[in-house]
C-alpha cells in the first residue's frame, strides 16, 4: 500500500533511541487502510492539538454486551479508513504467557479483519486489537473463539481479571496467582460478557505485597498473597550480601517499618511476631530470606482511579484467607461482595464509593466479615458515636464492660 | 469462505499451555533471582534449574509484523516461549544458557532496547491518547516516546535509589495507575465545554447526559431541548462528551498536562501512596513536549541525587518534607483551586454509623470520607486551598 499522508510531526517521534509507536503504525499502514488513515488523523491531532474520536453507540457481537469498544472518527470524510475504528478486547492468558504459535495465530486473524495494530497489553490486561469495522466483528469473534480465545470485559461489567507472574517465575509468590485468575475468570463468564453491574468491577491478584500488578490501586477486589510463618534466614547468604557491599544496618535493619530486625555484624535476627510482612527485607536479600509456614491471601476492596469522588486505595477486608483450589470460600466471598454492591450502588458507582456512602459496617455485616483491627489505619479519633441497642445487647452487656 | 463455528463464554485459554517446560517443572519452586544487568535476570529453582529472562522495551502499540519478528526471535532462542509484563515490556524466557548471549546480540542488532529491571525507570504505563481515545487531552504514546528518549539510560544502565514508576493518563479518568505512580502525568481539560444546542437535542439522550456528570453540573434546558452546564460545578472531566459528542470537551488552546509525584503501590517499608500534585499545568507541545520532558527529568534527577538508597520518590519526599522538595527541584509553588466533590448521597461526614474508618466531622467532605486524595483542581484561578498540603 502506498504512503498516503505526509507526517512531519510524527516523523519526529521516529527519532531517538526508545522504540517508536509511529514506526509500528507505519508498518501496519503498509497493509491496512485503517492504520493508514489512523496515521493521517493522528498527524492532524499533533498539528491541531486535539483528538478526533467519538465514543460510540452499541457495537458488539451477538449475545455479548461487552468486549468491543465502539470508536468512530469525527472526520470520516477526511479519513474514511477510520470511519469505524473499534477496539476488540481479547482475554489474555494468566500472567501474559504466550507461545509464538499462539501469537502468530492472533496476528494472522487480525491482519485479515483489522488494522494490524495491537496493544500488548491494555491497561486492564486484555490483549487489545486496535481498529476494525462493525461488519467484521462477528467474523473476528468466530475466528478467535473457535480457536479458544474469548473476548474480555468492557462497560458496566466484570472486567478481565489479571495477575502478576506469580509462582510461574517468582520466589515470592504466596498464592497461585495464575490459577486464581484463570478460575475466577471462568467463574464470572456471564458477568464478564453481559454487563449487568452498576459500573465496572476489576479483580487483580498479586503474589505478595510488592504488588507488581498494582492490585491495591487498580482493582475493586485486590487479592494479595501473604504468609503466617517465620522468615527463614540463611546466615551464610546474609554474609555474602555484606561482603558484596550491602550495608545491612542502613539498608535492611533501619528500613524495617516495624524495627523487628537486628544485625550485629555476624547474625541477622528477625522478631517475626512484630513483622508486618511488608517484603522490604525479603526483596532486598532474596537469597538469604524467605517466608515459610501457612500461605494465603489478604482480600482488599475498593481501589479505583479519581472519577467520581477521588482516587481510592483498597481497604483490607479479610486479613487472611486460604487460597487453594477449588477456591470455594474465596468465590463465595466475592459473590457476596458483588451482591451487596449491586444491591446498593447507583449507576456508575464503584464499590469503594458505595462503601463510603453506606458505611463499612453495613458492608461487612452483609458479607459476614467481623470487624478486625487489621482493617483500619487507626480507630476513630472522636467520641461522637450513634449507639445501637443491639450493640449493647451483643457486646457491652455481656459482662466484660 | 465459511466461518468457523463461534463459541461463547469459553473464557481465556488455560495459561498452562503457554508455560515453557522449565516453568512447568519448577512452578512454585523458585528459590531466588539475581539481576545480571539492566535487562537480564536469572531465576534459580530449588531443583537447581535456571531460567534467564531478557526484558525488552516496547512502545505498547505493536504491529503484527513486529509481533511476528519477536516470535521469530523467541523461536530461535526460547523454544517459542515469551511473555509480557504488567508494564508492557516483552520478556524472552531462556532455559539454555548458551542461547543467552546470541539472543542479546541479535536483539541489539535488530535495534531492540534491553533494560527495565531493578532500580531503574521501567516502561511507562500509559493510555491511548489521540491514537484512539475520544476524551484525550493529550497524546499518551507521543509523550511517552519523548520522555523515554530522554530517560533512555535510566532504563538501560543507570541506577537509581529504587525503582521509579512513571505513568501517563490522557485525561482525569486515568485508565492507567497514574494515581499511585512515582512520577505521574495526567492530561487535563481546563475549560467548561461549549454545547452545540442544535445537535445536542438531536443526537444526544438528555437523561443520559445529565446522569453522566459526576458533579451534577448538568441540568435540562427544556426551552432549547438541550442541557445546560453549571460552570461553578463543572470540573471538565469529559464524561458528558463520552455520551454526547455535541458537548465539545476538546480545546487545543487550553488542554494540557499536570505532573504528580510520590505515589507507589507496593507495601514495602511504607504504605502504598497516592501521587500528589507537583506542577498543575503545561500547555500541549507536540510532537515532543520539551517542557514536560525537562520537568520530569529534573524531578527524577533531583530524586536520584538526594534520596537514600531504597527510598522511593514518595518516601524521599515524606522524609525531607514538601517544602524541601519544591526547593530542591526548583518547582514554583502555585495556587490551585481544589474542586471538592461531594456525592449528594454521601453522608459519611455526618455518618450515623460508628465507623471504623478514619473520619472527622470538621473537615471538608472529601477529607471527612477519609479520602485524602488531591481531588480535582482548577488551574490559574484564585486560591481557596493550597495543594499539595499533605
Amino acid at each position: 500500500m502506498k504512503k498516503k499522508y505526509e507526517t512531519p510531526l510524527l516523523d519526529e517521534l521516529e527519532k531517538g533511541p526508545w522504540p517508536s509507536f509511529v514506526t509500528e503504525m507505519k508498518k501496519a499502514a503498509q497493509k491496512s487502510d485503517i492504520a493508514n488513515d489512523g496515521l493521517g488523523q493522528l498527524e492532524k491531532s499533533f498539528r491541531t492539538k486535539r483528538g478526533y474520536w467519538k465514543h460510540g453507540g452499541i457495537v458488539g457481537v451477538l449475545g455479548y454486551g461487552g468486549g468491543v469498544i465502539g470508536r468512530y472518527s469525527s472526520l470520516p470524510e477526511e479519513f474514511p479508513g477510520v470511519a469505524h475504528n473499534h477496539t476488540v478486547r481479547i482475554n489474555q492468558p494468566s500472567g501474559w504467557f504466550y507461545t509464538t504459535k499462539a501469537l502468530r495465530e492472533i496476528c494472522d486473524i487480525w491482519d485479515k479483519y483489522g488494522s494490524g495494530l495491537t496493544n500488548l497489553h491494555g491497561s486492564t490486561g486484555d490483549l487489545v486489537l486496535l481498529g476494525t469495522r462493525t461488519e467484521n466483528l462477528e467474523a473476528i469473534f468466530a475466528e478467535y473463539s473457535s480457536r479458544g480465545w474469548d473476548l474480555g470485559g468492557s462497560g458496566s461489567a466484570m472486567r478481565t481479571p489479571s495477575c502478576c507472574v506469580g509462582p510461574a517465575r517468582c520466589e515470592w509468590a504466596n498464592i497461585d496467582t495464575l490459577d486464581i485468575t484463570y478460575t475466577l475468570t471462568q467463574e464470572f463468564q456471564d458477568e464478564l460478557h453481559r454487563p449487568a453491574f452498576p459500573y465496572k468491577f476489576k479483580i487483580k491478584t498479586a503474589g505478595c505485597a510488592v504488588d507488581c500488578v498494582a492490585a491495591i490501586a487498580r482493582a475493586d477486589l485486590s487479592i494479595i498473597g501473604t504468609w503466617k510463618g517465620k522468615i527463614q534466614i540463611d546466615q551464610n547468604e546474609v554474609q555474602n550480601y555484606a561482603k558484596k557491599g550491602m550495608n545491612i544496618n542502613a539498608e535492611i535493619v533501619n528500613m524495617c517499618p516495624t524495627q523487628c530486625i537486628s544485625y550485629d555484624g555476624k547474625t541477622l535476627k528477625i522478631d517475626d511476631a512484630e513483622c508486618s510482612r511488608c517484603m522490604h527485607c525479603i526483596a532486598k536479600m532474596t537469597k538469604a530470606l524467605r517466608p515459610t509456614g501457612e500461605k494465603g491471601a489478604t482480600i482488599l476492596v475498593g481501589s479505583k482511579a479519581p472519577i467520581v469522588v477521588g482516587s481510592l486505595l483498597s481497604w483490607v477486608i479479610v486479613p487472611f484467607i486460604k487460597a487453594e483450589p477449588p477456591y470455594t470460600e474465596l468465590k463465595a466471598l466475592i459473590h457476596k461482595i458483588i451482591e451487596w454492591w449491586d444491591e446498593n450502588a447507583k449507576p456508575r458507582e464503584r464499590i469503594g464509593e458505595v462503601i463510603e456512602i453506606k458505611g463499612m459496617r453495613s458492608f461487612l455485616e452483609y458479607i459476614g466479615v467481623p470487624p478486625h483491627p487489621a482493617q483500619i489505619k487507626f480507630p476513630r479519633k472522636d467520641p461522637f458515636i450513634f449507639f445501637k441497642d443491639e450493640d449493647f445487647e451483643k457486646v457491652y452487656k455481656k459482662g466484660k464492660y | 469462505m465459511a466461518l468457523p463455528q463461534r463459541k461463547t463464554d469459553i473464557g481465556p485459554p488455560n495459561y498452562e499451555q503457554f508455560l515453557p517446560p522449565i516453568i512447568k517443572k519448577n512452578y512454585g519452586k523458585w528459590k531466588y533471582h539475581e539481576e545480571l544487568n539492566g535487562g537480564t535476570m536469572v531465576h534459580v529453582a530449588e531443583s537447581g534449574d535456571k531460567l534467564w529472562t531478557v526484558r525488552v522495551a516496547s512502545p505498547r502499540i505493536l504491529s503484527t509484523d513486529t509481533i511476528r519478528e519477536i516470535s521469530d526471535i523467541a523461536d530461535k532462542y526460547c523454544d517459542g516461549y515469551l511473555r509480557f509484563t504488567s508494564r508492557n515490556n516483552i520478556e524472552f524466557l531462556v532455559s539454555n544458557e548458551k542461547s543467552l548471549e546470541p539472543l542479546q546480540k541479535e536483539l541489539k542488532q535488530k535495534g531492540y532496547t534491553i533494560g527495565g529491571i531493578g532500580n531503574r525507570v521501567s516502561n511507562i504505563v500509559h493510555t491511548q491518547g489521540w491514537v484512539h481515545c475520544h476524551g484525550a487531552a493529550t497524546d499518551a504514546s507521543g509523550l511517552v516516546k519523548a520522555i523515554m528518549d530522554e530517560l533512555f539510560e535510566y532504563f538501560t544502565t543507570k541506577k537509581l535509589p529504587n525503582k521509579v514508576r512513571l505513568a501517563v493518563a490522557c485525561c482525569v479518568n486515568m485508565c492507567g495507575a497514574v494515581h499511585c505512580s512515582d512520577i505521574a502525568l495526567v492530561a487535563l481539560h481546563t475549560k467548561v465545554p461549549p454545547i452545540d444546542h442544535d445537535r445536542a437535542g438531536k443526537i444526544c439522550e438528555i437523561p443520559t447526559v445529565i446522569a453522566s456528570c459526576p458533579t451534577r453540573a448538568i441540568s435540562p434546558d427544556p426551552a432549547r431541548k438541550s442541557v445546560k452546564i453549571n460552570e461553578e460545578k463543572c470540573m471538565y472531566c469529559g464524561n458528558c462528551f463520552t455520551v454526547c459528542p455535541a458537548i465539545e470537551i476538546h480545546n487545543p488552546e487550553s488542554d494540557g498536562i499536570a505532573i504528580m509525584v510520590g505515589g507507589k503501590v507496593g507495601s514495602l517499608r511504607s504504605n502504598p501512596k497516592f501521587s500528589k500534585l507537583a506542577i498543575p499545568f503545561f500547555y500541549n507541545e507536540p510532537p515532543r513536549w520539551p517542557k514536560v520532558v525537562a520537568a520530569v527529568k529534573n524531578i527524577l534527577e533531583t530524586y536520584a541525587k538526594h534520596a537514600r538508597k531504597h527510598e522511593r520518590v514518595g518516601e524521599w519526599i515524606e522524609r525531607i518534607g514538601w517544602e524541601k522538595f519544591f526547593k530542591l527541584t526548583g518547582i514554583e509553588f502555585t495556587f490551585v483551586e481544589k474542586v471538592l466533590i461531594c456525592s449528594p448521597d454521601c453522608h459519611s461526614c455526618e455518618s450515623r454509623n460508628p465507623e471504623l474508618i478514619e473520619f472527622t466531622r470538621t473537615g471538608f467532605p472529601l477529607k471527612a470520607c477519609g479520602n485524602d486524595t488531591y481531588g480535582y483542581f482548577r488551574v490559574f484561578q484564585q486560591a481557596v486551598e493550597i495543594a499539595p498540603t499533605y
